[in-house]
């Protein structure tokens, strides 16, 4: 990273739906101790606090740490689970710390009411900015039981070790369940806590760095795992919501009266219309008798064939913040790039669906003016202030839960569905489960921002003496280059998009780092140089450097087969969120096919945490990235999409998968950073470079399609 | 079991909502990605398509009848190994239908497991896991048939 653009690598991407609450509150007392139970509390900060029964004067809202009267040790974080890993991650780094096995403890995540707010579960930000917060306060809780064992046996700590959940001395030991019992360590007061507690070293590392296997997997492979979807509560009904027929459509009127015949709750509630019954399919024969009485009035809605030109005619060129334009930049690139070979070309990227396995689904109950959701969402709370924003409650009246849930990938930081499950349950008096339809999942939720680009450089040789990079809509993420170039202009301008826009995997990294590397291709081209050696040429990154040499390596770059041969191999790489991606690809095309033949990606992020978790992370992201750069296109006319299911949308399945080589570089020495977003950067690029080179073909926009038949 | 219900329902609504049956999984709603997989009189059938009236009489095998008594089935313990679970959301409907692959060829070849598996979407992209898991259960000695 050229110096001066550092304050970047942690921006979140303006296409994030905002971060964090406005309040802290304190818990409540009752369904804290509920949830975890009596004994020591250690928050991040190494304050301490003990519960006893209800007896507990304040929950702190940050504990971390609860060590149970019974031994039990729970670790508490408000980061949710996805199938990310963040379970097991979370389990992994305490065990580190309290020296004990990861499955000895317990691990509550994102449930509004017990653990302490984590912000959202976005941007790869669990591994750097979590775990190093529940470390320390496991290392700071060791540190104080071992201080009260050596207290109560009269001896100085340095004679004690801590094993296995116990402080030992020779032939003796003192269990962490001992411990949380005596009178000494409940007398404790904070400014006895230890402060500042090494954590361990990345040398010593007992749990952490290992392939420990994921926590509640046999739950999963039995199918007792409840997710959102799956939460039965006593007395519930089930829900369906009607929706416009087009985007923008207005209701004008509606009858309820056929629902209320056939038994079902029906409510209308401004534009909201919905309905519960005893089954889902009791409710949707109650929306479909009432579907055919409504009226809507809908206006013109654009189509995606002309979304190049509108994204670049609804460009905001004028306004600031976050939401406003950007602009950087360095050097005089205006004159660098009169001076050299001039290149300028513009891509394109559409929208796509983060179509998760599981729709979203919520089950809301309301007791005594108190809500309680669960609901599989990125950011429980953020949707409990929606929630108590839309039925005008404290913050604290209203309890989000999120079960361990069926797929995020930046698709759920919304709470549209806990609000409707919410509004229905609100007028049936009962709890109700509400899950979206395939159909609305694809439709309702919101997209990966369809982006354009135009990009500019001019080159001296192989160097890169101007760069000039603007980018309409995809968000800022990867928006700065990682290559080595003294003249740089980046601009940014959000667009007044057609469609609902928000979080994805990578997010604006996907485009921008499309753009720019199938960019560096066609410059490599330009300067008739190899495209692995062009980057490297333009490299003062050293770990960027280094994936792009062990994916070559691996792969045998360049090959051997000439160029337009229709079969060809290609190069990209990439860097986000303290992460770095290179990917090798070999294509075979025929007549209009592409087939991936081959994939090698080479993977660094920092020290690794578990190496095979963070292998699958990788492949599945790398494999769900074929999806976006072959197939995934979200079409639509007249507000409506044209191919909103699985049947027309098509995602990577098993035989799309090509053979695959995944090359992790452990830097130990470098701070862990997350792993479940960058690697899809580099995929779609790599592909259009390969395909370029088994065809002459330079494809500019995604997905991938040769003109030729 | 029994219910009364009306027989276009279809089948996965009354096993998760009539009999608390939540570990078969609706994805789509449409046959195209099999999270709803079940084995009807042995046979692997997407129960979102499956009217229930179809099933009367028939024995319907879901994931949780699949171990019995604690003890998971070769086919489970090899997802287990294999971690082939990310979010797990797709996980039974794939467990459901290697187990009636193996039950049905015993010695599948790779491209035959691929072939079966196919209308099987995992969004969070394990396949090469999942995959691994099929081929360890099919060959729980490691051997090359
Ligand atoms: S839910 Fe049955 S095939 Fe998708
Ligand atoms: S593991 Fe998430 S859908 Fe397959």
């Amino acid at each position: 990273m050229p110096d001066g653009f550092r304050d970047d690598l942690f921006e979140p991407d303006r296409k994030e739906l905002g971060e964090g609450p406005a309040y802290r509150f304190g818990l409540d007392r009752r369904e804290w101790v509920a949830a975890v139970g009596a004994g020591l509390l250690v928050t991040a900060a190494g304050k301490v606090a003990f519960s006893a029964g209800s007896d507990v004067s304040e929950i702190p809202p940050s504990t971390r740490l609860h060590l149970g009267e019974d031994g039990s040790i729970t670790i508490l974080t408000g980061k949710v689970e996805v199938g990310q890993g963040s379970r097991t991650e979370v389990a992994q780094a305490a065990a580190e710390e309290l020296r004990v096995a990861p499955a000895e403890l317990r691990v509550v995540l994102a449930d509004t009411s017990v653990t302490p707010n984590d912000g959202s579960t976005a941007g790869s930000r669990t591994t750097p900015s979590t775990v190093p917060v529940v470390r320390r306060a496991c290392a700071a809780a060791r540190e104080l039981l071992l201080r009260t064992a050596a207290e109560l046996w009269g001896l100085d700590p340095s004679q004690l070790e801590i094993q296995a959940g116990a402080v030992v001395k020779a032939g003796e030991r003192m269990s962490y369940a001992d411990l949380a019992k005596s009178s000494r360590l409940t007398s404790t007061r904070d400014d006895s806590v230890p402060r500042g507690v090494p954590l361990t070293k990345t040398a010593d590392w007992a749990v952490l760095g290992r392939s420990v296997p994921k926590a509640r997997a046999r739950e999963i492979v039995t199918g007792a795992h409840r997710y959102p979807s799956d939460i039965v509560r006593p007395n519930m009904l089930y829900g369906c919501v009607l929706r416009p027929p087009s985007y923008g459509a207005e209701l004008t009127s509606v009858d309820l009266a056929p629902a209320t015949r056939l038994g079902a709750v029906a409510v209308r509630d401004g534009e909201f219309v919905g309905f519960a019954a005893k089954t889902s399919h009791e409710a949707r024969n109650a929306m479909t008798a009432c579907s055919k009485t409504a009226r809507w009035q809908s206006g013109p809605h654009p189509s995606s064939e002309e979304l190049g030109t509108l994204l670049k005619a609804r460009a905001q060129t004028s306004g600031s913040g976050r939401r406003g334009p950007r602009r950087r930049e360095r050097g005089d690139v205006t004159a660098a790039l009169a001076r050299g070979t001039a290149l300028a070309r513009s891509y394109e990227i559409p929208y796509v669906q983060h179509a998760p396995m599981e729709p979203r689904a919520a089950v809301a109950e309301w007791a005594e003016g108190r809500l309680t959701v669960w609901t599989g969402t990125q950011r429980p709370f953020g949707v409990r202030d929606q929630l108590a924003q839309a039925f005008r409650l404290r913050p604290e009246a209203v309890r989000v839960i999120v079960p361990d849930t069926g797929g995020g990938f930046g698709g759920k930081h919304t709470g549209e569905v806990a609000i409707e499950a919410a509004r229905l349950a609100k007028a049936a008096g009962r709890p109700v489960s509400l899950r979206w339809s395939r159909e609305e999942e694809f439709a309702w939720a919101y997209f990966r921002p369809a982006a354009a680009f135009g990009v500019r450089a001019a080159l001296t040789g192989n160097r890169i003496q101007a760069w000039d990079f603007t980018a309409y809509n995809p968000g800022t993420a990867a928006i700065e280059t990682p290559y080595d170039v003294r003249n740089v202009r980046t601009q940014y301008f959000p667009c007044d998009a057609p469609l609902r826009e928000g979080s994805y995997r990578g997010i604006g990294a996907t485009g921008n780092n499309f753009a720019r590397e199938v960019f560096m291709d066609e410059l490599a081209v330009a300067a008739g140089a190899d495209p692995l050696e062009f980057r490297l040429e333009n490299l003062a990154d050293e770990r960027m450097t280094d994936v792009l040499r062990a994916a070559a390596d691996r792969f045998g770059w360049p090959g051997t087969e000439s160029f337009g041969s229709g079969r060809g191999t290609g190069i990209a790489a990439g860097f986000e969120k303290g992460s770095y991606i290179a990917i090798c690809a070999q294509v075979r095309t025929t007549g209009d096919r592409v087939e991936v033949e081959r994939l090698v990606s080479a993977f660094e992020c920092g020290a690794i945490l578990n190496p095979r978790n963070l292998e699958a992370q990788v492949e599945g992201c790398v494999i769900q990235g074929l999806g976006a750069a072959l197939t995934e296109e979200i079409r639509f006319e007249g507000g409506r999409l044209l191919n909103g299911s699985f049947s027309r949308y098509r995602v990577p399945r098993f035989r799309d998968v090509p053979p695959m080589d995944t090359v992790l570089l452990d830097r130990t020495d470098i701070d862990s950073a997350g792993a479940g977003e960058t690697p899809i950067i580099a995929v779609a690029p790599a592909l259009a470079n390969a395909v370029f080179a088994a065809t002459g073909e330079r494809l500019r926009s995604l997905p991938l399609r040769l003109s030729r038949a | 079991m029994s219910t009364d219900s009306p027989a276009e329902r279809p089948l996965l609504e009354v096993l998760r909502e009539d009999f608390g049956l939540t570990g078969t999984k609706y994805g789509c709603g449409e046959g195209q990605c099999r999270a709803c997989t079940v084995l009807i009189d042995g046979r692997p059938e997407p129960s979102c398509l499956t009217p229930v009236s179809r099933a009367a009489g028939a024995s319907v095998t879901t994931i949780e009848g699949l171990a019995s008594g604690g003890d998971l089935t070769q086919v489970q313990r090899a997802f287990l190994e294999a971690d082939a679970a990310q979010c797990g959301y797709c996980t039974a409907g794939m467990i459901v239908e290697a187990t009636a692959l193996l039950r049905r060829n015993p010695r599948p070849s790779r491209s035959e497991i691929v072939d079966s598996m196919n209308p099987h979407l995992c969004r969070c992209c394990g396949y090469p896991n999942i995959l691994r898991a099929v081929e360890m259960a099919a060959r729980p000695d490691g051997d090359d048939a």
